[in-house]
């Protein structure tokens, strides 16, 4: 058999489809597998409530061993430091929430045996707001807020 | 092509301070450029921090995490000069880790 200058090609077009299709094959599982683990239903909530919803948990009880901090006002409502440190026993995850964001929650911390239920971190707010400091622990979900006022928004522009 | 991530591991006492400073957009997918065209989101939704393959912090971020996260957190059980690793994904499927010893 000869191979002619159209086999050629053919054959060489043909090749190139199947390293794509390969390729994006690979990159779908890539994906699939961040979206697995995050929680989308969590993260799309729009109400603190429907964050604690997603998360499994009925009700939320206030508690002072949580301690959080953040700034009275923030100027620039695109950072704005946090720091969240609970004193509960058995502390398993920390999540932040800003109530008037378009999507409350922020960002969720589990936190393994032998780390400190101790986080700081930087978030945005959109606009004068209460922060919530939600934390699980083994007998539940507590929690506790602080008002933000923001002069400059953080969401949009 | 992201940047380095900047991360600090310095023990004291039983305990490992870590400081981390991540170069991402975190766009919010709200925003408008000059143009008046929404810009896409682009954010870290997972981050996952390990020391000697032992997992010490997982985070899941939304878009309100601030441009350029800052992370800070203690844990204990680890000695100076071992391994701590960040790892993040963002929802475009792009990754990056970075290693750092602890000093």
């Amino acid at each position: 058999m000869q191979i002619t200058r159209r086999k050629l090609l053919r054959l060489g077009s043909a090749l190139s489809v199947l390293c794509i299709t390969a390729g994006s094959a690979l990159f779908r599982t890539g994906s699939a597998w961040a979206s697995d683990i995050w929680n989308k239903n969590a993260f799309s909530a729009k109400a603190v409530d429907e964050v604690l919803k997603a998360f499994g948990g009925t009700h939320a009880q206030p508690s002072s061993e949580i301690t959080l901090t953040v700034p009275e006002i923030a100027e620039n409502g695109a950072v704005v430091p946090v720091i969240i440190e609970s004193k509960l026993l058995n502390t398993r995850a920390i999540h932040i929430l800003v109530e008037k964001n378009p999507f409350a929650l922020s960002a969720t911390f589990d936190i393994p045996p032998g780390t400190d239920p101790y986080i700081g971190a930087r978030i945005k707010i959109g606009s004068t707001s209460n922060v919530y400091a939600l934390v699980r622990t083994d007998s539940g979900f507590f929690i506790t807020q602080k008002e933000v006022k923001v002069t400059l928004g953080g969401c949009g522009g | 092509m992201s940047y380095p991530m900047k991360i600090r591991a310095t023990l004291s006492g039983d305990k490992v301070e870590v400081k981390a400073l991540i170069a991402h957009e975190m766009e919010t997918g709200f925003r408008k450029d000059t143009a008046g065209t929404l810009v896409p989101a682009h954010y870290i939704q997972l981050v996952t921090i390990q020391c000697n393959g032992k997992s010490v912090l997982s985070a899941q971020w939304g878009p309100s995490v601030s441009k350029n996260p800052f992370l800070t957190f203690r844990f204990s059980g680890a000695k100076k000069g071992e391994k701590l690793n960040i790892t993040w994904q963002d929802n475009l499927g792009e990754t990056r880790s970075d290693e750092v010893a602890i000093t």
